[in-house]
């Protein structure tokens, strides 16, 4: 059985990992550093990390006057707390200025599960999204997470990484490099498309699995970089497979099934169908409950992909 | 560079009659508020701050924060005669193209330390850049100007405490009381209380001064070097529209231009201090 680890944790190793080799990164957290993993960067490296208690706002402020002075400032907290709650001030005083801040969010989307809606980040890949000069990476597993926030600390400017709460399967070997901005092809096929980001990225290829048992080749695409998006493998997916299915654990409206409609929409129209919350709140429950209620489930990716083939040969 | 005190003060009218002159071209901005705080800004630049305009981006710069970032006029009037950039440009602002936006932006203008406009957010760069400081053990001082209406934010508090926490006493923060915010005086709209006593229960060090006057203003950055393990908050009681007799107090030239004859008889009163 593959290994299954939660990006939150790979989070806190590659961070902690960070300390040594970068003397500039510094950490910040708002009463959450157990369950975002910031405490292992803090174990190591007590005197450049912040707690700010209670406090996002600040926390955000505090790290744009931080990079502003040359450092490198890691800003963690709940998904739904490290953007909708902070937005003007990621807005004003870290995207508008260009400034070198990284906000690494966990406990995205509704796996978040038994806390309920309050805490289940559905619209953060959407508020970052439409941010100028914001950089938005969606790791699927582990392995893509430390490449993410190795790649963060190589951009120069605000980047979001979306990390989750519960355990997913490791994707990728050792060797895997994370190139931002590079769509992963994980599967290969020319039937259809299924462009996946996140812990919808394993559903995808288990939902291939299934199609190719049907004699349907599906592409996957693990695009794990939101914006800036890979254009050029949406149209070749588009132009290659004639249909295409989005997968992730977000609203439907702004996040990454709406970057491909762009895409398609602007480039080469095909027939699409987004899986994802329909413009609904979640709710308390366990997360694979909620999973399964909401359609994030390899099986309605199966049914998407047949849905887009019906409309793809009425064309 | 440190001028006299007759210097400055013959620099701070001539500052408040930029801040006429911007405006009026601009046909909008924030005059109220700009010549409040003129004393307070200009005796910064040019007596306190260990600044060169030549290589601002010196890490071992100090750092000014204009928090209220409507009051952009003052600070470019500022940066300008202080040889940030050619006064000339002054007379651009807040027009197409333009580096002097209607609030400050930091990657268009030399000398900006912050990007401003959205209220509350100064201080806890301010603190940032201070902690900073302390973690590269440089000796540079951050300063930030605070609005009175703006310190309504709750994220004003949520710095007060990280700042008294952090112990930045390398943080000296300024209140341009005023007493006036655009629906009409602070204590109607929203009143601060016993301001003084909120920011020293908060753990700073307070200092309360004429806020037009430069030696207080002196004095209590002097007072604030000395102080160890809490930032220091100077409340500088100041009078909105300071200088131009028809704008003194009145809340309506918080964010109108002067036009016309209006811009004269101001330019004119401004020619010579009083």
């Amino acid at each position: 059985m593959t290994e299954k680890i939660a990006t939150r944790d790979a989070y806190g190793r590659a961070l902690a990992a960070l300390g040594k080799e970068c003397p500039d990164v510094v950490v910040l957290d708002a009463d959450l550093s157990k369950s975002t993993k910031t405490i292992d960067f803090k174990k190591n490296y007590p005197e450049r990390f912040f707690d700010f208690g209670v406090a996002e706002q600040n926390m955000i402020g505090t790290a744009a006057g931080l990079a502003a002075s040359g450092k490198i400032p890691f800003c963690s907290s709940f998904a739904v707390f490290a953007t909708g709650r902070v937005y003007d001030q990621i807005r004003q005083s870290v995207a508008y200025p260009g400034l070198n801040v990284k906000i690494c969010a966990s406990h995205a989307g509704v796996t978040v599960g038994e806390d309920g809606s309050s805490h289940q980040s559905i619209e953060d890949i959407a508020l970052m999204r439409v941010l100028p000069n914001m950089t938005v990476f969606v790791p699927a597993d582990a392995v893509e997470t430390a490449g993410a926030v190795r790649a963060a600390v190589r951009i120069q400017g605000p980047v979001y990484v979306r990390l989750g709460r519960s355990a997913v399967p490791v994707l990728h070997g050792e060797d895997f490099i994370f190139e931002p901005g590079e769509a992963v092809l994980l599967r290969k096929g020319g039937d259809a498309t299924i462009i996946a980001a996140g812990i919808m990225v394993s559903a995808a290829l288990e939902a291939a699995g299934v199609l190719a048992g049907q004699g349907i080749e599906t592409r996957v695409l693990n695009m794990h970089t939101i914006k800036p998006i890979d254009v050029r493998a949406i149209i070749r997916a588009a132009r290659e497979t004639g249909a295409v299915v989005t997968a992730e654990e977000h609203s439907i409206i702004g996040g990454l099934g709406s970057a491909v409609a762009e895409v398609l929409g602007e480039n080469h129209p095909a027939p699409l169908r987004r899986v994802g919350i329909r413009d609904v709140f979640g709710e308390s429950g366990k997360p694979e409950e909620l999973l399964e209620k909401y359609g994030l489930t390899p099986g309605k990716l199966v049914a998407a992909v047949h849905e887009v083939l019906q409309r793809k040969k009425s064309v | 560079m440190k001028i006299s005190l007759a210097q400055l003060e013959t620099k701070i009218w001539e500052i408040r009659r930029y801040i006429i002159l911007m405006t009026t071209a601009a046909g909008s901005g924030h005059p109220g508020g700009s010549l409040s705080a003129a004393d307070i800004v200009t005796t910064l630049y040019f007596r306190v701050l260990n600044i060169d305009p030549k290589r601002p981006d010196d890490p071992e710069r100090d750092r000014f924060v204009l928090s209220k970032g409507h009051a952009a006029p003052l600070l470019y009037a500022v940066l300008a005669e202080r040889g940030f950039f050619p006064v000339q440009e002054l007379m651009t602002l807040r027009k197409l193209g333009s580096r002097l936006q209607g609030h400050p932006d930091m990657r268009k203008l030399p000398g900006v330390e912050m990007s401003t406009g959205s209220l509350g957010q100064g201080l806890s760069a301010a603190n940032g850049m201070a902690l900073a400081a302390k973690l590269d053990g440089k000796q540079y001082r951050v300063y930030v100007l605070l609005g009175d209406g703006e310190t309504q934010e709750g994220q004003i508090w949520e710095a007060a405490m990280a700042a008294a926490h952090y112990k930045l006493d390398n943080v000296t923060a300024f209140l341009d009381y005023n007493g006036l915010q655009i629906d009409g005086p602070v204590d109607e709209v929203m009143s601060l209380g016993r301001v003084a006593d909120k920011w020293r229960s908060f753990g700073w060090h307070v200092i309360e001064i004429n806020g037009h006057d430069v030696n207080a203003i002196l004095g209590a950055v002097e007072e604030a070097h000395q102080v160890k393990d809490k930032p220091t908050m100077v409340i500088a009681r100041t009078v909105k529209g300071k200088g131009v007799s028809f704008m003194e107090n009145q809340v309506d030239w918080h964010g109108t231009a002067p036009k016309g004859e209006k811009a004269t008889q101001a330019l004119i009163e401004l020619k010579a201090p009083r």
